[in-house]
């Protein structure tokens, strides 16, 4: 890569005609050494990701045998032995419901939260927004022993509406930071004609301001969609019965069970099952993510 | 209807500095009376988040600062406070100094080699296009950049979990392919069971992991340089290789420290990585950082004090990180720098 990155003053050294038109040289030097740095960029991304799919089709005795071979029929046995046996099927489900929930809730009281802080002056404020940036700021390592014991006191150690708490409030300040910003700009006058319309604060803010801040709760939904399913220290640390388990947790059991008997066709499959998820959700929302970190998330 | 703004146009340019409490709220109303639909919303609105984020994220944190303190093993409900006893522990255990000396290698490397390739790419991508005119960037832009924010979208145990199967020693295609070219001595070559391999392969991986995103956000702040300066700059003459280094770089540096920062925190946490790729801390331990040392102490060993010690001194190296980053930034010119170009 470094040699690649070299050739670049080359291609700077042909300074772009400014004059004449159609493509000049420099252009042309310049396009073919990004095109070039480009495609093994992509090729680097994409080759694991299609070796590892082509992988879940093969079975253990056909990837033992050569790394390049395709398998000899393009059977779902991995996957049901991942979703049956290996329990994928139901750390899937646990999945789904847990960042399904938390995404719900988190958005709604990010949200609210972030509309109360951004919208009206009351005394402590300040002190709130600080201390959000604290939960945003520090590593959730130091929390995690104590909020192991938080919620083993409060009897929800190992479940799903105990993770699903916890998910909303590590997601929270990211939520709350980006709508922040984003109700702020909303225009005020909007509110002052639903006040002076006799709207109460219940009613102006699920009626008017909530409808109207959509596109910024799109990207934070999106982002946080990503972080909750991605999500892997919470669960691990928090979540220890096997029944409830998400799906990260079942890929980090293939993992510290290597060694033994590990069905490595089956292990494929369940990372091909985690992957696709999150690759479709991407696909089909890429406009709103891109935009959202071309919006400018650090200026 | 023509009072509510195109949608579009409100996105939140100007937050990431989310212009600070300070300002207040810019016509801020005032919570008006005491009335039922007053009360309720703020306990609703504000009540709520805020007493499910102060349980479960700051009242740990508090109790980690004071648990930091004592001996206690999590399955008694007595302990003693031990003051400093922890930390002094801390520095003569020899699992965890060099847990520490690992992260901060990571710490080093990570962020530092992201943000080159992540620059360069973005680099390639705006100026590689036409030298005229506007930046407009390479053409098929737009596929690059879809498919580099692949690695960034999928769970990073995922990614761990794939790059172990890629590295595989016997099965795996980087042996396969360095086999292929004839290079017999790979045949099975353990990458991340060889105590000089383990950690550059380990960084590699998270490098793929992150680069394209930071590539996104690059590419974001150099499309936000206003093209004027361009201009200006290629009528003085001066050519991509220059503009880049000379006006790109310094105009886009307080970006650059951000992403140095985001990706520093995530270089000195790392469990989730060395968790897939060598969950015994790798050979010689030579992978193993703070985070699955703290993990192991607390959950493993029972150790939660000490455990909590480790996730004290955690902290403190994040932001100490932190500080160093800003400073080295503003004694290398810093902001003063922004209105100079």
């Amino acid at each position: 890569m470094t040699a690649d990155a070299q050739t670049v003053p080359r291609a700077a050294r042909a300074v772009p005609s400014t004059r004449t038109g159609g493509v000049s040289r420099g252009d042309r030097v310049a396009a073919g050494v990004s095109h070039t740095v480009l495609v093994i960029w992509c090729v680097l991304v994409i080759a694991p990701m299609v070796w590892v799919f082509i992988g879940s089709f093969k079975t253990s005795a056909e990837i033992f045998a050569s790394p390049f071979s395709l398998p000899s029929e393009w059977s779902f046995t991995n996957y049901q032995n991942a979703w049956v046996d290996a329990e994928i099927g139901r750390a899937f489900v646990n999945t789904i419901i847990v960042v399904g929930t938390a995404l719900v809730l988190v958005m709604l009281l990010g949200a609210m939260c972030a509309y109360v802080l951004a919208r009206f002056e009351f005394p402590g404020r300040r002190a709130i927004y600080y201390l959000m940036l604290a939960g945003l700021t520090f590593p959730i390592f130091l929390a995690i022993v104590p909020l192991f014991f938080v919620l083993q006191n409060a009897g929800l150690l190992g479940t799903l509406p105990g993770l699903i708490v916890v998910y909303v409030a590590f997601a929270l300040p990211f939520t709350v930071f980006f709508l922040y910003a984003f109700f702020r700009g909303l225009p005020e006058d909007i509110a002052e004609a639903a006040a002076i319309d006799g709207a109460g604060n219940w009613r102006t803010f699920f009626q008017v301001m909530l409808p109207m801040a959509t596109p910024g709760m799109a990207s934070v939904a999106i982002f946080n969609f990503l972080g909750l399913w991605n999500q892997f220290i919470l669960p691990i640390a928090l979540n220890p019965d096997q029944q409830n388990y998400v799906l990260s947790q079942r890929l980090a059991a293939f993992v510290s069970s290597a060694g033994y008997a590990v069905d490595f066709g089956a292990m494929f499959a369940a990372v091909v099952v985690t992957i696709v998820p999150v690759l479709i959700a991407y696909l089909i929302f890429q406009r709103q993510l891109q935009g959202s970190v071309t919006a400018g998330t650090m200026k | 209807m023509t009072a509510i703004p195109g949608a579009g146009q409100v996105l939140p340019t100007d937050e990431g500095a989310p212009a600070g409490p300070g300002r207040g709220p810019r016509r801020g109303r005032r919570a008006g009376g005491w009335s039922f639909d007053t009360v309720s919303f703020f306990v609703v609105f504000l009540g709520l988040p805020l007493a499910l984020f102060l349980v479960f994220v700051i009242w740990p944190f508090a109790q980690a600062a004071f648990y930091a303190l004592t001996n206690w093993s999590g399955f008694t409900t007595e302990f003693d406070v031990v003051g400093l006893a922890n930390f002094t522990t801390l520095l003569q255990d020899p699992r965890f100094t060099n847990a520490v000396g690992n992260s901060v290698m990571f710490g080093l490397f990570i962020p530092f080699i992201t943000i080159v390739i992540a620059l360069t790419f973005a680099i390639l991508i705006t100026v590689g296009g036409s030298g005229r005119g506007q930046v407009r960037g390479v053409r098929g832009s737009g596929f690059y950049r879809v498919v580099s924010l692949f690695p960034y979208v999928i769970p990073a145990i995922a990614v761990g979990i794939m790059w172990r199967l890629i590295l595989d020693p016997s099965n795996g295609l980087v042996n396969g392919i360095l086999t292929g070219l004839g290079l017999e001595r790979f045949q099975s070559f353990a990458w991340l069971g060889n105590v000089g391999t383990a950690m550059p392969v380990t960084m590699f991986v998270v490098v793929w992991g992150f680069v394209g995103f930071y590539m996104l956000l690059f590419i974001a702040a150099i499309k936000g340089v206003p093209s004027e300066i361009y201009e200006a700059a290629r009528i003085d003459g001066a050519g991509r290789w220059r503009t880049s280094w000379s006006i790109t770089l310094p105009l886009i540096r307080d970006n650059v420290q951000t992403a140095y920062i985001y990706l520093g925190i995530i270089a000195l946490d790392l469990f989730v990585y060395v968790q897939a790729l060598n969950p015994q801390g790798g050979p010689d331990n030579s992978t193993l950082v703070m985070s699955q040392q703290l993990f192991r102490t607390a959950f493993t060993e029972g150790k939660f004090g000490y455990a909590s010690a480790m996730g004290v001194a955690m902290a403190v190296v994040t932001l100490v990180f932190a500080a160093l980053v800003f400073t080295v930034n503003r004694l290398a010119g810093g902001r003063s720098e922004r209105g100079r170009a």
